[in-house]
């Protein structure tokens, strides 16, 4: 299990390389990428703050709660800070595991509960020279319940 | 009796500050530190009843504070 909250770019295959086993028949690798269209204003970046150290501890138990979810230790997460431009990537999670379903539902449970629970705030800058922060839209806010 | 508030994101940019040590009186409770510190700020872009952790863990708001306790206003999270 790892989990960390970075400042430099994510290593991807160095984040892949910490749940290799031979035992793994499949891992699964989600990316968060900065888009360059937000609720239809275009954005040329983002800015992620955090309170780091309840940050830390969050994601912590959020990888805890997936490797026993998953039945494998094989659970890796980062997720970086700072000024990301597009196309840049903000949080990798990688989960290796014997079989490709419950690798899905861990990676799954940590992106989920990540968005939910981790005190990270992002504020996007806009093309037109204006910035605010983000607040989880409506859909987020709709997955979070449930409800589709 | 001391506490130690944390704010941040559109929050801090509320209040004007990030850290504030605040005298409350003892039994305080992390109602009556968000009362105290939506008086010092913008109150209208600092909700009544924001998430809050004391200590890096997530608390209610009748939670009772100590002495030096970290108490953290938390904006709506927006990770990933």
């Amino acid at each position: 299990m790892y989990s960390a909250i970075i400042d430099a770019p994510i290593d991807v295959a160095r984040l892949l390389e910490r749940v290799s086993s031979n035992a793994n028949g499949a891992t699964v690798l989600f990316l968060g990428i900065v888009r360059d269209v937000n609720d239809g204003r275009d954005v040329s970046g983002i800015e992620y703050t955090a309170y780091r150290s309840m940050a830390e501890r969050e994601l912590a138990s959020i990888v805890e709660e997936a490797a026993a979810l998953a039945d494998s230790n094989d659970v890796a997460v980062e997720h970086r800070l700072g000024e990301l431009g597009i196309g840049e990537c903000s949080v990798a999670i990688a989960v290796g595991h014997p079989h490709r379903g419950r690798a899905f539902d861990a990676a799954r449970h940590v992106i989920e509960e990540l968005k939910k629970r981790v005190p990270i705030w992002k504020r996007e800058q806009y093309v037109d020279g204006t910035r605010e922060w983000v607040r989880a839209t409506s859909a987020e806010l709709v997955d979070a319940r449930g409800e589709r | 009796m001391t506490v130690t508030v944390l704010l941040f994101a559109s929050y801090a940019d509320a209040v004007g500050r990030s850290e504030i040590e605040l005298d409350v009186e003892s039994g305080a409770t992390v109602s009556d530190v968000i009362e105290q510190v939506r008086a010092m700020g913008d109150a209208d872009r600092l909700p009544p009843a924001p998430m809050v952790a004391v200590n890096e863990q997530y608390a209610s708001r009748d939670r009772e504070l100590r002495a030096g306790d970290e108490v953290a206003l938390i904006p709506p999270v927006a990770g990933g």
